[in-house]
């Protein structure tokens, strides 16, 4: 089968700073994987590798199939690639629906705005009653939903999330979780960079470990537990994980 | 009874006569705010984006003979929209995700540059009377009377209707298209929209395309008003539109029509009452005499001082900024000890040889131009300071050097006092305005500052120079504001020779001054406040007090350089050195060559007395050729390259912003010390693997 995302060998960085090594990350349609590891070990540099926001330095991205190392990043959207970034996720200075409007109107077209927004909102309500609010004075926890909003309403092939969890109260973060797997069984593939490895684990088949920039372990999730969870707790003692 | 219609009847003539002025605001306001909505610059370029429509315009009209549909098609949707898409391709898509006032700083550069690049293209030369006319048949002759009371010209009527027009266009366009969403999208982050599958670039060239085609017409549309067609006064009305635009806080095209409208209606009440109730309470005379000019001045620095909601439009950060490296560290922070005392032995020497060269071969001219080079360095370290060092962009320096100027002035006319203690009093002055200046705004946003400052000095420009104890008033428009050379003990600075001889100490002492600060803790305080003001604020620096300082010691330098340059010349000279538009001129050699660096600000001093003579007028063939003959016959170049050159150099401020120089001797840098390794290795017995710190980089 010809895997929705695939990295082959992939060093990428930032001006002179080198971020990662020789990292090869593939994900077949439907599957979902956890990428995990310590804080500033490149999970994000993946995900924005994976996702057209930098290009690599070698090696090369290929998305269903197509090469798209050095795309541009609207390309990728187009190809079904979906992406959670760190952090603020929405427009700040629009308003929640102009939010919604701006993404349906490029994915759905002029007439497919309407029924769509409908759809975000009643599946939204919280969203709806706050439609003409700038998105700039939502609660993180709002941010968040609106940008799921997004992604629920036109299931893309792939969700790259990038620390979904950061700074939501435990309830929330569920709410989220239970709709990234509600976006699984619709067939969408999944890409999650998290530091909450509970969320994580019980979600994805498989799980990639990162460290200093490459990849040092892959594997089904079952056999990545024990592993990861004692990884964290090393790391956190300050010693070197076994290899 | 009586009294009371003819009250009405001044109010409702005052009232329409402010309103084709107020729609000429309008238009201008409307079209700055459609750029800084679509793509986020605060463009101050727009003035002369108009100035080039406007000059296309009337050099096909009346040079090239042609009517007005071709004319105005060329100029307004041809010549405008391809100079934005060009603007946009080549400059501002690279600046999308550079802060704002990088942007500015790149606007301010093309403000300088492109109507001096449209002139030497076209070989258009504004001629002084040479009234333009308008886009209609009899515009500036038939009048209509709709309301009775005042007549309407159709010049005036054409513009009041197409700032309604454009105004509800483009209030569609943001409503029902998605275009308008897509565009502001953009403005806060390119990224973020391209992750939507929506292609950035193309938005932005639309919106710049758009906001072009609008400062065109904007420029044809106003043209007529002038007198002679000159780029200062489309930058001047720039700066009044931001005014109106303030009103709209910068975001609301109806507001911005509103403010424009309001504005004009306002001085025009101004104009109409002041001098009859000045009649009746003398007290009011200065008033009237001073402030009717300065009143979109004041009204925009009231806006940003006072109202909150001005300075709350502070833009989002682009969220995915994070995708950028971070920007490099000062050359001469990275390089090694040993390459640290070559340079400055380089330096002495250099500099040792120029100044003997100078001192015994140089003629008079010659003489002028260097003094006065050494001169404006001085005067370009105020920029080092508040730019460089404080990352604000301060557009008022020409005011404070003026102060300094008219301070020597004053004191010798007045009081006989001697002059070099004159100049210290006037660098002082001028450091104390500065720091009263930087009071009101000491909490505001970047941009804001800029604007601020620029504010201040057209009201400088357009009140205090007006004043007697300032400028001299009367008098001096006879006798020009004279100043005597100084003479310390026995040494008589009015030999050229000797006075070089004081710029240089002053400079050599000023750049002292300057790398002390930077070196030490209000230079480490300011660098923490360039970075980020929140995180200072919490490591307990107080942003607002080093920043009154940055502005008090920039106020000091600038007036200290103004003093000098004053008494250089024997006169303050205010127009030819000192007014806002120069000063745009300064900020831009500054920033174009180093806003970091002693050296920038030398160069910069250099550059600005020195490159014309020698390069545009092509005087370094003379001295190769030995003979001033056999200089080529391309030269003298237009001096108006040196805008051009200079003006398009702040693009790459963004991009680099420690500067040319900057950016050069850290190229050169990184050479030497390749070579000293590569010499260093060929000696070693074993060679150390140049490839081995990439690991060690990778570790965080
Ligand atoms: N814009 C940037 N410029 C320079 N270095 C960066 C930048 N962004 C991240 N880095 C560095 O790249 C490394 C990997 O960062 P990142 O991918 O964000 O890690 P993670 O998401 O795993 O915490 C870190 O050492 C970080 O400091
Ligand atoms: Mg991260």
């Amino acid at each position: 089968m010809t895997p929705i995302l695939d990295l082959r060998s992939v060093s990428a960085g930032y001006g002179p700073f080198h971020a990662l090594f020789d990292v090869s990350l593939s994900v077949q349609p439907g599957e979902a994987v956890a990428l995990l590891g310590a804080n500033g070990v490149g999970k994000t540099t993946v995900a924005r590798v994976a996702t057209g926001l930098i290009a690599p330095s070698e090696g090369s991205v290929w998305v269903n199939g197509t090469e798209m190392t050095g795309a541009a990043t609207f390309r990728f959207a187009r190809a079904g690639v979906a992406h959670a970034p760190e952090g603020r996720s929405v427009f700040a200075t629009l308003s929640v629906e102009e939010n919604l409007r701006l993404s349906f109107r490029q994915s759905k077209g002029r007439r497919g705005v309407a029924p769509a927004l409908d759809q975000a909102f009643t599946q939204f309500p919280s969203l709806a009653r706050r439609r003409r609010m700038l998105a700039g004075d939502l609660s993180g926890g709002e941010q968040r939903m609106l940008s799921m909003a997004r992604v629920l309403v036109e299931a893309p092939r792939l969700l790259v999330a990038d620390e979904l969890s950061l700074g939501l109260a435990p309830i929330i973060v569920d709410e989220i979780y239970n709709d990234l797997a509600r976006l699984r069984s619709e067939g969408t593939a999944l890409l999650i960079v998290e530091q909450q490895i509970s969320h994580a684990l019980a979600l994805c088949d498989r799980v990639v470990l990162l460290e200093h920039g490459t990849v040092i372990w892959e594997g089904p999730t079952e056999d990545a537990e024990a592993r990861v969870v004692a990884k964290i707790f090393d790391h956190a003692a300050g010693e070197e994980p076994p290899a | 009874m009586v009294l009371a219609t003819a009250l009405g009847e001044d109010l409702s003539r005052a009232f329409l006569q402010g309103l084709p002025p107020g729609s000429v605001y309008a238009l201008i306001a409307i079209g700055f705010v459609l750029a800084y909505k679509t793509s986020g610059v605060f463009n101050l370029a727009f003035g002369a984006q108009a100035y080039v429509s406007a000059a296309l315009y009337f050099q096909a009209r009346l040079e090239w003979g042609w009517g007005i549909l071709p004319a105005l098609l060329v100029s307004v949707f041809i010549l405008a929209p391809v100079l934005g898409l060009i603007l946009e391709r080549l400059i501002f898509r690279h600046l999308r995700t550079s802060s704002s006032v990088a942007k500015l700083v790149v606007a301010i550069g093309l403000t300088v540059a492109i109507p001096s690049l449209f002139d030497v293209l076209v070989g258009f030369e504004p001629v002084a009377g040479q009234t333009p006319t308008g886009i209609i048949p009899g515009g500036a002759s038939v009048f209509y009377q709709p309301v009775g009371v005042y007549a309407f010209s159709r010049d005036e009527l054409m513009a009041m209707g197409v700032a309604v027009v454009v105004m509800l266009g483009l209030a569609a366009l943001f409503r029902f298209s998605g275009i308008g969403l897509q565009m502001r999208a953009v403005v806060e982050s390119p990224r973020m929209t391209e992750l939507n599958g929506i292609q950035a670039d193309r938005v932005s060239a639309f919106s710049w395309a758009l906001s072009s085609v609008f400062a065109g017409l904007a420029g044809v549309l106003i043209a007529p008003r002038f007198n002679t067609l000159a780029a200062p006064d489309f930058f001047n009305l720039v700066v009044v539109a931001i005014a109106a635009a303030a009103v709209g806080r910068l975001i609301s095209l109806p507001r911005a029509l509103a403010g424009g409208l309001g504005l004009g209606v306002f001085i025009a009440f101004a104009n109409t009452f002041l001098p009859e109730w000045a009649l009746s309470y003398p007290i009011l005379a200065p008033i009237q005499d001073n402030v009717a000019p300065a009143v979109p001045f004041l009204v925009l620095f009231a806006l940003l001082v006072l109202w909150p909601a001005v300075r709350a439009t502070k833009e989002q950060a682009d969220p995915l900024s994070g995708v950028d490296p971070p920007p490099p560290s000062l050359a001469s922070h990275e390089r090694s000890a040993g390459l640290t005392v070559a340079t400055r032995v380089f330096a002495v020497v250099f500099f040792l040889t120029v100044g003997l060269v100078v001192f015994t071969q140089a003629d008079v001219s010659w003489l002028f131009l260097v003094t006065q080079s050494v001169i404006l360095s001085t005067l370009f370290l105020s920029i080092t300071v508040i730019t460089g060092l404080a990352g604000q962009i301060s557009l008022c320096q020409g005011s404070f050097a003026a102060i300094g100027g008219f301070t020597v002035f004053q004191l010798s006319d007045r009081y006989g006092m001697s002059v070099l203690v004159a100049a210290l009093i006037g660098a002082a002055v001028a450091a104390a305005c500065a720091a009263l200046l930087s009071l009101p705004i000491r909490r505001l946003g970047g941009v804001w500052v800029a604007i601020a400052t620029l504010a201040f000095a057209f009201f400088f420009d357009a009140v205090m120079v007006k004043l007697p104890w300032v400028g001299g008033g009367g008098t001096s428009l006879l006798q020009g504001t004279r100043v005597p050379r100084p003479t310390i003990g026995p040494w008589d600075l009015g030999n050229d020779k000797a006075f070089l001889v004081l710029a240089l100490v002053v400079f050599v002492v000023a750049s002292l001054a300057v790398i002390q600060i930077r070196e030490g803790t209000t230079g480490r305080t300011l660098r923490a406040l360039r970075g980020s003001e929140l995180a200072s604020q919490s490591i307990g620096i107080s942003p607002a007090r080093s920043r009154v300082m940055a502005f008090a010691l920039s106020g000091f330098l600038a007036g200290l350089g103004g003093a000098m340059l004053t008494m250089h010349q024997e006169n303050v000279n205010y127009t030819l050195n000192f007014s806002p538009f120069a000063a745009l001129f300064w900020l831009v050699l500054v920033v174009s060559l180093g806003s970091r660096t002693v050296e920038g600000a030398a160069q910069a001093g250099a550059a600005y007395a020195l490159f014309e003579a020698i390069v545009l007028r092509g005087a370094v063939f003379g001295w190769i050729f030995r003979n001033t003959d056999r200089i080529p016959g391309i030269f003298p170049i237009s001096p108006k390259w040196r805008f051009i050159i200079f003006g398009l150099g702040t693009i790459q401020f963004a991009r680099h912003p420690e500067g040319l120089v900057e950016f050069n001797t850290r190229r050169a840098h990184r050479r030497a010390e390749a070579l000293m390794a590569r010499l260093g290795r060929s000696r070693a017995a074993s060679p150390p693997e140049p490839d081995a710190p990439v690991t060690e980089e990778s570790v965080p």
